[in-house]
C-alpha cells in the first residue's frame, strides 16, 4: 500500500517586488506517494527548479503548504529544516556537486559523518557498499577530482543514498553525462527505487528519460498541467 | 566535533602552499611579539640594573641642624649672615641600635652604614676633588656591585687602602699598589694604598668616587661614632616606598625611598613599556588581520562547497566549527613556531650573565612565549569568527549555482 510522502498544496513562490515582482509558481498541488518514480517534465523558466529546491527545504514558498512525512515543513526553523533535510531528503544535482578535496568514499559518508560527528564504521561500511552497488569498488579511495564525469556522478547518487532518506530529488542527474553514463545513472535509479522503495523525484528535459519514470509530472508557467 | 576538525584540517592541507605562507606570516607575527618582548624586558632589566639596581633603594640620612644662635634677642631683629660650614656633616649617632631591626624587616637584603664626604686626591702637584665613602668592610658590594665593575685589583677594603674609579686612575696615572695621599674636607689626611680600580661605566662615578674603610673614613671626616647615613638594599625594588614607610615607622628615622628622586626613570620605563606593548599589540593585529583575510578569502573560494555540505544537512554551527578549527589551527601551529624561531633567535644573543655593554640587552627568559601562542591562537580564532560566521550564511541555493 502506497502512502503519502509529501503533500504541496497552493504553493505559490514570487521573486522581487513591484514591478519586478516574478511569479514562478502558481497555485501549484503535488502529491507524491511512497516509492513513486517520478519524472518533472516542463520546458526552462517553468519553475521546476524552484520546486525542486522547495521540496528540498532548501528555499521556503510565498505561501502554501508543504508537508512531508506528516511534517509541516513551510513552519520550521533554519535548524529544524537542516536535521530533516540530513535525515529524508537526498540531492542529486546535474553537475555532481562532489567535495573537490575528499575521496569517493568520503564524500559519499559525508551526510552520516556530518550527524554523527565522525565517521563511524558502520558510516564507512555503508559506504563502501553502496559504492560497489554503484560498480565503483575499485574507485572507493579515489579522489573525486579524478573520477570521470560518469562516476562522478555514480557517487553523488550514493551520497544521496546514504542516510536512506525517504525521498531523493535529482536535478537533472544526467544533463551533463554522455549516453552511456546517463543509461547506468538510470539504470541505478530504478533498480534503488525497485529494491529499497526510495521515492525519486527527477528533473528533466530529456523524454527519454522521463520516459524509464513510472510517473510523469508536467509543470508550465508554475502550475502541475499533467 | 572531530568530524569538523577532520574536515577543517583537509581544507587547510589541500592547498600546503597558501597555508604555510599564512602559518609563516602568523610565526613571523609571533616572532617579532616574542623579540619584542625579550628586548623591552631585557632593557627594562639591564636600566634597572644599572641605575636603580646600583642606588640605595631605601636612604636613612640624618637631618641637617642650623647652628644654635648664640646671642639670642627676642626684642631686636637681628641680621645674621652665616656661611654654610661644608665641613659640618650630620650623624646618625644612635643607628647601631636600629640596624638588627631594619634588617629583619621583610624585603630588606642588605643594610650599609657610610660615611660620606668630600675630599682631595694628591699624587706630587696633581689634586682631584673626589667624593669618599666610607663602608664597613664585608658590605663592600651591599650597594653597588663593586666587585662586578673591578678591573684590577681587589674589593676588599681594609684600613689605610682605597679603592678608585678607571678615569680617576688614569688622570693621576695611579697604578694598583700605589700609595696615594687623600686629604678630608676636615683637613685630615692619610696616606692609602690602592687596593682596586673599579670601572662602573658612568663617566663621573669614575672620575670621581673613591671607597675606604669605614673605620679610615672615621679618622679622616672625625666622626669616631655614628655615620652620616644608612643605605638599604631591597629583594624588590618597587617595594620601596612602603619599606621607608615602615621604617619610618618603626624607627623614627627619616627614610627616602630611591623611587622619590627617580620619577624621570621610572617615567622612562613606563614609557618604554608602553612602547613594547604598542609593538606587540601590532604584531597581533597584523595576524588577525592576515588570518582573517585568509579566511575569507577561503570562504568565498569555498561558497559552493558551503552549499553543497549544507544541503546535505549540515547545520550552520558545524560550518562555523570548521572554520574558527582552521583559525586556532593556524594560530597555534603559527604561534608554535613562531615561538620556536623566537627562541632559537635568542639563544645567539649573549644571556644577561654574558652581557657586556655595546650589546643589545635582550632577555630570553622574558621572551613570553606562552603568552605569545596563547595571544595568537585566541587571536587566530577571533579572526576566523567573521569568516565562519560569512561561511555559515551562504545560501546553498545560491552557492550550489555558482
Amino acid at each position: 500500500m502506497n502512502h503519502s510522502l509529501v503533500d504541496v498544496r497552493e504553493l505559490y513562490k514570487s521573486f522581487g517586488h513591484g514591478e519586478a515582482k516574478t511569479q514562478v509558481l502558481k497555485n501549484l498541488d503535488l502529491t507524491l506517494q511512497t516509492g513513486e518514480l517520478s519524472a518533472l517534465l516542463g520546458p526552462s523558466g517553468s519553475g521546476k527548479s524552484t520546486l525542486l529546491t522547495i521540496l528540498g527545504t532548501l528555499m521556503q514558498p510565498t505561501s502554501g503548504s508543504y508537508s512531508m512525512l506528516g511534517t509541516d515543513l513551510t513552519t520550521a526553523s533554519d535548524h529544524e529544516l537542516t536535521t530533516f533535510r540530513n535525515l529524508h531528503i537526498g540531492f542529486v544535482f546535474q553537475f555532481h556537486n562532489l567535495l573537490p578535496d575528499f575521496t569517493a568514499l568520503e564524500n559519499v559518508i559525508f551526510p552520516t559523518a556530518v550527524r554523527e560527528g565522525r565517521e563511524r564504521p558502520s558510516a564507512v561500511t555503508r559506504g563502501r557498499e553502496l559504492l560497489t552497488r554503484m560498480g565503483l569498488a575499485n574507485r572507493i579511495d579515489f579522489p573525486s577530482t579524478k573520477l570521470s564525469g560518469g562516476q562522478k556522478q555514480r557517487v553523488a547518487v550514493a551520497r544521496a543514498l546514504m542516510n536512506k532518506p525517504e525521498l531523493v530529488l535529482a536535478d537533472e542527474p544526467t544533463g551533463n553525462l554522455d549516453k552511456e553514463s546517463a543509461n547506468q545513472v538510470m539504470e541505478l535509479i530504478g533498480q534503488i527505487n525497485r529494491d529499497e522503495g526510495t521515492t525519486f523525484l527527477i528533473s528533466t528535459h530529456d523524454e527519454s528519460i522521463a520516459t524509464r519514470c513510472r510517473r510523469q509530472i508536467r509543470v508550465d508557467e508554475g502550475r502541475v498541467t499533467g | 566535533m572531530l568530524y569538523a576538525i577532520k574536515i577543517a584540517v583537509r581544507y587547510l592541507t589541500a592547498n600546503k602552499a597558501q597555508t604555510s605562507l599564512l602559518v609563516f606570516g602568523v610565526a613571523v607575527g609571533v616572532f617579532i611579539f616574542i623579540f619584542m618582548s625579550a628586548l623591552i624586558g631585557g632593557l627594562a632589566e639591564f636600566i634597572m640594573a644599572r641605575t636603580a639596581g646600583d642606588l640605595s633603594h631605601v636612604t636613612i640620612e640624618a637631618e641637617s641642624q642650623d647652628p644654635p644662635l648664640l646671642i639670642p634677642s627676642p626684642a631686636e631683629t637681628i641680621l645674621l649672615v652665616q656661611q654654610k660650614d661644608s665641613t659640618r656633616t650630620a650623624q646618625l649617632s644612635t643607628i647601631d641600635a636600629f640596624i638588627p631591626i631594619m634588617e629583619a624587616l621583610p624585603g630588606v637584603l642588605a643594610t650599609s652604614q657610610q660615611i660620606t664626604g668630600g675630599g682631595f686626591l694628591k699624587h706630587g702637584a696633581l689634586a682631584r676633588q673626589v667624593s669618599v665613602t666610607g663602608l664597613e668592610p664585608d658590605k663592600v658590594s651591599a650597594i653597588v656591585n663593586l666587585k662586578s665593575y673591578l678591573i684590577e685589583g681587589s674589593a676588599e677594603l681594609g684600613t689605610g687602602t682605597i679603592l678608585i674609579g678607571k678615569t680617576l686612575a688614569e688622570d693621576m696615572s695611579f697604578r694598583l699598589g700605589q700609595t696615594v695621599r687623600l686629604q678630608a674636607d676636615t683637613g685630615i689626611d692619610a696616606s692609602l694604598i690602592v687596593s682596586g680600580i673599579f670601572e662602573t661605566g658612568s663617566g663621573g662615578y669614575d672620575r670621581r668616587q673613591a671607597y675606604i674603610s669605614l673605620a679610615t673614613a672615621r679618622t679622616l671626616f672625625a666622626m669616631p661614632q655614628g655615620v652620616s647615613k644608612v643605605e638599604i638594599k631591597l629583594t624588590d625594588l618597587y617595594d620601596a616606598a612602603a619599606t621607608a614607610a615602615r621604617i619610618e615607622a618603626v624607627t623614627g628615622l627619616p627614610a627616602t625611598p630611591w623611587t622619590e628622586n627617580a620619577a624621570q626613570l621610572l617615567d622612562a620605563l613606563k614609557a618604554q613599556g608602553q612602547t613594547g606593548l604598542l609593538l606587540k599589540t601590532f604584531a597581533l593585529v597584523t595576524i588577525i588581520i592576515g588570518v582573517a583575510s585568509a579566511l575569507l578569502l577561503s570562504t568565498y573560494r569555498r561558497r559552493p562547497e558551503i552549499g553543497i555540505m549544507r544541503a546535505m544537512g549540515t547545520p550552520r554551527s558545524f560550518v562555523i566549527f570548521v572554520f574558527v578549527s582552521q583559525g586556532a589551527i593556524i594560530g597555534l601551529v603559527g604561534g608554535l613556531l613562531g615561538a620556536a624561531i623566537g627562541y632559537l633567535v635568542l639563544l645567539m644573543f649573549p644571556t644577561r650573565e654574558e652581557f657586556r655593554p655595546g650589546n643589545l640587552p635582550i632577555d630570553i627568559t622574558q621572551g613570553a612565549y606562552g603568552i605569545a601562542i596563547l595571544l595568537t591562537t585566541i587571536g587566530a580564532i577571533a579572526a576566523s569568527i567573521l569568516p565562519a560566521r560569512s561561511a555559515s550564511r551562504v545560501d546553498p541555493v545560491t552557492a550550489i549555482g555558482q
